[in-house]
């Protein structure tokens, strides 16, 4: 197993981008469930000029080799921060700034655990520890609402995207689906996509945060149904010395929604750190 | 689609039908965009950038059962929605749309006033300022209840054939286990060591069941003496295989009660003819020999029932067969006679037994049978270095049969050592 991956090209199986300044501080910019490094794509060429930036797809999303998935090590976020940390590894990336959307804030809390030498900061893009209520803490969802969308992902992704019904429904003999497939932002195998989902809305990484020793930038956006402020509130009270950054947005994606206020935030965290 | 005015205008050409068709397009014409929109077949909203719903049709507000003054300016298009819904929102629709301006028919559910879902097919697309700036979202929301009934239908459908395929590759692999267990019964898992003598074997299955028709053995029956035999049960698969255990067995049965080749034979014969006689005849062809040690050398004597001659490779790189003409099949007839014929095998020499797998394969392009003068060409042709290397060369000769070997073939090579190993001397 270990050989395999060794064996493996690693920016291939990742689809790994780099641009930006070759000699400026590493920012390592990891995508959430849903999308892939597209989701980067308004706040890059600002990142580009002072940084050099490193995107990349897990296995199971956008363009990373599909042949590489293996179910039972994407059932974890172990498995999606040994991807992180592949990708470290391969590019030999040092005093990286991670930078993680969504559910990839908790990889990379995981992926700092292991490797503090490679991942010495963090920004947390609208991150959740936990999306379920339990006791005192407020995720924002019940379990029966986890259910439901898992339940809606597996009855209901045939309709999701018409773009999405050649893979269902098998292209191998339409090759030209396949091809607007790939070059459509966002394409994601169902099944591949139901196991990040599971992975992503079942976790509790609550006890996670207490490891991070590095410096912390928290964003949350001022209304987020998947992470509402409370859970931000959670996230900074976790981290010792950590900062939080409400920025004026809506929705869970605020380096789309309000890209120029997202650059500011990690410009400033990265001019203080 | 659905959404579009209908301007079906009636059948043309009837002459008193002209005033009716004349008051069809006046009231078409008093209706208005606005009626239109109200009472559009579809949902129709329009959002701020931020989701706050600023516009709303009452198709759609009967659908979900809202009062418009509770919905504008209050809510927001993603609170519309199940939780599944808002969660797949949030993940793939709003980015998608912020990326790409629009989006089309994405399927998700929607709150209905009764607590129900209902399915529904949404268009999304930003309206953008003359200087590029996006306003506001436009949404169209689609009835797909029936649609979805009938994608619900597809996907048990697909789960079952999946099912099925998986429980068929299950049973696959299941057979195949017990094939192979039971193939591995009808031959030696690893021949004998044999003082003074050096072994090779091979077989080549050609049945995608794994279960052959071939057979062969090695074994000791006494006082020095080994026992070997090779052979072919006519037909394949899982009867054929029954055949070759009663045949195995029996053969090594009869070999520890007399080891005489032609008794062990005519033993054999009345087994098979008498189990398989009343309608499903089932014979073999078949060479049982025994090889006795003596100074150095080894003394051969064999029978054949039916079966290829045994061909000898000698030490000076001669190849000749060790004829056994007139032997019958085993097993066709109630008394059958069977012919002996004996040898030596001295240091360098090896005995190679062999079925018609091997000399009736195809080759070349007029697909001719490769035969015994060729076999026995091919085996002159390599050097006397013992079994293992005439069963290596041999069983390449087969590889390069490709589609021309059709049919299960087995080999056996008996040989002495050219040069003894002195005792003590590594060997």
């Amino acid at each position: 197993m270990d050989g395999k991956l060794a064996g493996m090209d690693i920016r291939r199986r990742n689809n790994v981008t780099v641009t930006g300044r070759a000699d400026g501080p590493v920012l390592l910019l990891a995508h959430g469930f849903g999308c892939d490094q597209n989701m980067w794509r308004l706040v890059v060429p600002a990142l580009a000029e002072s940084y050099r930036v490193v995107l990349f797809d897990y296995v199971g999303s956008g363009r990373a080799d599909p042949s590489a998935w293996d179910e039972r090590r994407y059932s974890s976020l172990e498995g999606y921060a040994q991807d992180v940390l592949d990708v470290c590894e391969e590019l030999d990336l040092r005093d990286v700034t991670f930078v993680g959307h969504s559910v990839s804030s908790m990889v990379g809390v995981l992926a700092a655990a292991k490797a503090p030498q490679r991942l010495s900061r963090l920004v947390m893009v609208a991150p959740s520890p936990c999306y379920i209520d339990d006791e005192e803490y407020r995720g924002g969802f019940s379990a029966e609402d986890i259910d439901e969308l898992l339940e809606s992902l597996e009855s209901n992704y045939l309709g999701w995207s018409a773009a999405m019904a050649p893979v269902i429904m098998g292209n191998a003999d339409r090759p030209e689906l396949g091809q607007e497939l790939t070059t459509s932002f966002c394409a994601t195998d169902p099944d591949m996509a139901r196991v990040f989902a599971r992975t992503t809305f079942l976790s509790d990484s609550r006890q996670d945060l207490k490891t991070i020793t590095v410096p912390t930038l928290i964003l949350e956006c001022r209304q987020d149904v998947i992470a509402p402020r409370e859970v931000g509130a959670f996230v900074r009270d976790a981290i010792p010395g950590s900062r939080l950054v409400t920025l004026e947005a809506t929705g869970h994606c605020p380096q789309l929604s309000a890209p120029q206020a997202t650059l500011a935030a990690i410009t400033d965290f990265m001019g203080a750190a | 689609m659905m959404c579009r005015t209908d301007q079906s205008a009636p059948e043309p050409g009837e002459e008193q039908d002209v005033d009716a068709t004349d008051a069809v397009f006046t009231s078409l014409l008093e209706d208005s965009a606005e009626e239109l929109y109200e009472q559009a077949p579809c949902g129709y909203l329009s959002t701020l950038m931020d989701g706050t719903i600023a516009k709303i049709n009452t198709t759609l507000l009967d659908w979900l059962g809202l009062e418009r003054s509770r919905v504008v300016g209050r809510m927001r298009f993603a609170d519309l929605l199940t939780v599944g819904g808002k969660l797949y929102h949030e993940t793939h629709f709003a980015p998608l749309l912020q990326m790409k301006g629009e989006v089309s028919g994405i399927a998700m559910d929607i709150k209905t006033a009764g607590k129900q879902r209902m399915p529904a097919l949404v268009t999304s697309k930003v309206k953008t300022s003359e200087d590029g700036e996006p306003m506001l979202i436009r949404t169209t929301v689609f009835d797909a209840r029936e649609r979805r009934a009938y994608e619900a239908e597809l996907l048990r459908g697909r789960k079952a054939a999946e099912e099925a395929r998986r429980q068929a590759e299950a049973d696959r692999i299941r057979l195949q286990e017990a094939l192979a267990v039971l193939q591995q019964s009808l031959l030696p898992p690893e021949l004998p060591e044999v003082p003074g003598l050096e072994t090779g074997s091979y077989y080549h299955t050609a049945s995608p069941d794994l279960l052959g028709g071939d057979f062969y053995d090695l074994f000791p029956v006494g006082s020095g003496r080994w026992a070997f035999f090779l052979g072919d049960v006519c037909g394949k698969g899982p009867q054929a295989a029954a055949v070759t255990s009663l045949t195995r067995h029996t053969l090594r049965a009869a070999a520890l009660h007399d080891a005489d080749p032609v008794t062990v034979l005519n033993t054999l014969n009345t087994v098979l003819h008498d189990r398989y006689t009343s309608g499903d005849t089932r014979y073999c062809t078949a060479i049982f020999g025994v090889l006795e040690p003596d100074d150095g050398h080894f003394g051969v004597h064999l029978a054949s029932g039916g079966h290829p001659s045994a061909l000898i490779q000698r030490a000076d790189g001669s190849a000749d067969y060790l004829p056994t003409p007139g032997g019958l099949l085993v097993g066709v007839l109630p008394q059958a006679s069977f012919t002996a014929a004996r040898a030596r095998l001295l240091p360098g020499d090896t005995l190679l037994l062999y079925t018609d797998g091997l000399t009736e394969a195809r080759t070349g392009p007029d697909r001719e049978l490769y035969g015994d003068d060729a076999l026995r060409a091919f085996t002159a042709a390599q050097p006397p270095a013992g079994p293992k290397a005439l069963i290596t060369a041999l069983s390449g000769l087969l590889a390069s049969f490709g589609d021309g070997l059709d049919d299960d073939t087995a080999l056996l090579a008996l040989g002495v050592p050219a040069a003894l190993p002195t005792p003590g001397a590594k060997v």
